[in-house]
């Protein structure tokens, strides 16, 4: 099958190799009808994740069809059309029965590599590292899903690819991410990164009864997205400054939430940011993070900080005493993908969201070298690359 | 039952007052390997005389202190011990041996893991340095398993404390090629959501001290195994299957 394989720093490739096939008993093999490029395989493009070796299928947004399945998979048929969440989780363990599914304890088999780094193992990811599982992605004609019976959900005629395509990670990630802010009625909530998790995250925010939302980028045309499908005001940091910006519309009181959508490779005019970039390029660090630092500096005192942009392992000049002395809340982590499914499945079905939106880009698989790379540089503006196999 | 219990039930046998200290008298150096020891020994000594080379008398001489006691130092430190009748008694002599333990939770039942574990024929389908083993009676078993660096080491022991639900523990019989003792524990756990399993198990390694350390740092220990083991014990109890990324059965770890 044609697969699109990782082979070091900026160097994908679209390549022939063996299919998949059923190894477990609880597995499912799916093939591919639509899959995309996300923001965080963009970490793995520029090499900023450990452990990943050549020859690694990436891709963790995915659908596709139901082609095989294991003796164990009783709730799935062959034909089935279903989008895959990208933690792999098995269901039985604490955390999957406590509704924490990225925190499986079961689903990573190279545990003891992550455990060395984090002390304890989070869930196995598709097409993600192999201290995170070292799973086969999606960006394939066909995937190997394991734990099948408790991850894919099936998707009723009437809606396209496109518009479900985005449960698989960035829509739950959003979601998670405003409802780690703890909302109440009328709150403020500014979210830093207007790329698809911070589109998804505003309109969370507003659903879950944010009063105002306001988006922080560069990028205009990610700033016109929204302020038109989320009803966002927006900031561009090119601009003005962003926290003399946030203080003046709440009164100097700063916003109730604040949402890092960013993650570890934060773009800054501050002077911080230009530390991370000199310390990245003189390869001491791995992780830049401005805007960690930005969102704890703005977020006003005994607020929520959430931030479901993804960072690798040890952040420099992280301000803990900032968030101390201002009696933060921290929330993070990857998404409980399988937790939000079937509410957001509902969301799409009964039309308050059509997340196809921010599709930019439709591509043949074929292209996909192009295409990280018309991602990573934001030409074109483009937000969103999905893939066709 | 502890595992101090099990040491002190050792330090009552005869053959324990001797070699549980390492005191320089004590032999542990087998009959054949003492000839050697004096024949080789007498001939390096006389050729370092002859050549008038004090290193040649000192290794000569040192061979020679070694067959003559039956004691080495090298084996002591290396926790080595050849002579014969050594293994003549049950479990790992106090003041010996390694001692692993590893604790972890596992979201099922402590009797249905214990009814898993009781039944010892199951242990190698989760356990990869276990080859098998066979019940011989209600009590005593006989054990084969891989051990570090590539060895096969076979070994029989009995259960000496059994209680359902809670606890297995057991210790290897006299003559066994591994001195080995060793308990399971099966806690409720106290989120009140499955077990909380305790694994103890001591061992005199084969080798010494110093080359189950060496096979530990490079990832080829039995601590090293009883964490990959248990967590396989665990991905079955919980989820039925072993987690794998392999792409085809053949791949399968």
């Amino acid at each position: 099958m044609k697969a699109v394989t990782w082979h070091g720093k900026e160097d994908v490739r679209v390549e022939n190799v063996p299919d998949p096939e059923i190894v477990n008993p609880r597995d499912a093999i799916v093939k591919i009808s639509l899959t995309a490029i996300c923001g965080s395989d963009l970490h793995l493009y520029v090499n900023r994740i450990p452990t990943m070796e050549s020859g690694d299928i990436l891709g963790h947004e995915f659908m596709g069809e139901v082609v095989a399945l294991g003796s164990e998979v009783k709730n799935l048929s062959i034909g089935d059309r279903v989008v895959v969440p990208f933690t792999i989780s098995c269901g039985g363990c604490y955390y999957c029965k406590n509704d924490l599914y990225s925190l499986c304890d079961n689903s990573n088999p190279n545990a003891a590599m992550a455990e060395k780094i984090y002390g304890h193992s989070p869930s196995g990811l598709f097409g993600y590292s192999h201290m995170l599982g070292g799973y086969a992605g999606g960006q394939a004609e066909y995937v190997r899903v394991p734990f099948a019976d408790v991850g894919p959900i099936k998707v009723p005629d009437g809606l396209s690819d496109e518009q479900v395509l985005f449960l698989s990670d960035i829509f739950p990630t959003g979601y998670m991410a405003a409802e780690n802010c703890g909302i109440k009625e009328g709150d403020t909530v500014a979210v830093w990164g207007c790329g698809p998790v911070g589109q998804f995250a505003m309109w969370s925010a507003r659903k879950l009864g944010a009063g105002r939302v306001i988006g922080i980028d560069r990028f205009p045309e990610r700033l016109r997205l929204a302020k038109e499908y989320t009803g966002a005001t927006t900031i561009n940091y090119e601009e003005v400054d962003v926290f003399e910006t946030l203080q003046e519309m709440t009164s100097g009181r700063g916003p109730d939430a604040c949402i890092d959508a960013v993650g570890s490779e934060a773009h800054g005019l501050t002077l911080d940011a230009w530390y991370d970039l000199a310390k990245e390029k003189m390869m001491l660090s791995t992780d830049r993070g401005h805007v960690a630092r930005q969102v704890i500096h703005s977020c006003r005192k005994g607020g929520t900080v959430s931030i479901p942009g993804v960072y690798g392992a040890f952040l420099d000049k992280f301000p803990l005493g900032v968030a101390f002395a201002k009696a933060l809340q921290l929330r993070m982590g990857q998404t409980h993908v399988h937790r939000y499914l079937p509410m957001l499945l509902d969301y799409i079905r009964e039309g308050e969201l059509d997340p196809s939106y921010l599709i930019t880009h439709r591509m043949p698989i074929e292209r996909a070298p192009e295409m990280y790379r018309t991602f990573m540089e934001k030409e074109d503006d483009c937000i969103k690359v999905v893939l066709k196999p | 039952m502890s595992m101090s219990m099990l040491t002190d039930k050792s330090i009552t046998h005869p053959q324990q007052k001797s070699s549980s200290s390492s005191c320089c008298n004590t032999e542990n150096v087998s009959r054949k390997e003492q000839w050697a020891s004096l024949i080789g020994g007498g001939a390096v000594f006389l050729y370092g005389l002859r050549r008038g080379s004090w290193l040649g008398m000192l290794t000569g001489g040192s061979l020679l202190y070694r067959g003559w006691t039956g004691h080495c130092m090298v084996y002591d430190q290396l926790g080595i011990n050849t002579k014969e009748g050594h293994f003549d008694r049950p479990g790992v002599r106090a003041q010996h041996g390694r001692r692993v333990n590893w604790t972890l939770h596992i979201n099922r039942d402590p009797q249905e893991l214990y009814d898993f574990w009781r039944e010892l024929s199951n242990l190698p389908n989760v356990m990869s340095h276990l080859v098998s083993v066979q019940s011989i009676d209600k009590e005593r078993s006989r054990w084969t398993a891989r051990g570090p660096m590539g060895q096969t080491l076979e070994w029989e022991a009995e259960i000496i404390t059994d209680k359902p639900g809670e606890v297995i523990a057991w210790q290897s019989l006299p003559g066994s090629q591994v001195d080995t003792a060793g308990s399971v524990h099966f806690r409720k756990s106290a989120t009140g959501q499955g077990t909380d399993l305790e694994v103890t198990l001591k061992y005199d390694p084969p080798g010494g001290n110093m080359v189950a350390q060496i096979a530990h740092l490079v990832g080829q220990g039995l601590e090293d195994d009883l964490q990959e083991d248990l967590r396989r014990f665990k991905q079955i109890c919980e989820s039925g299957e072993i987690a794998t990324n392999a792409q085809r059965p053949a791949m399968k770890a």
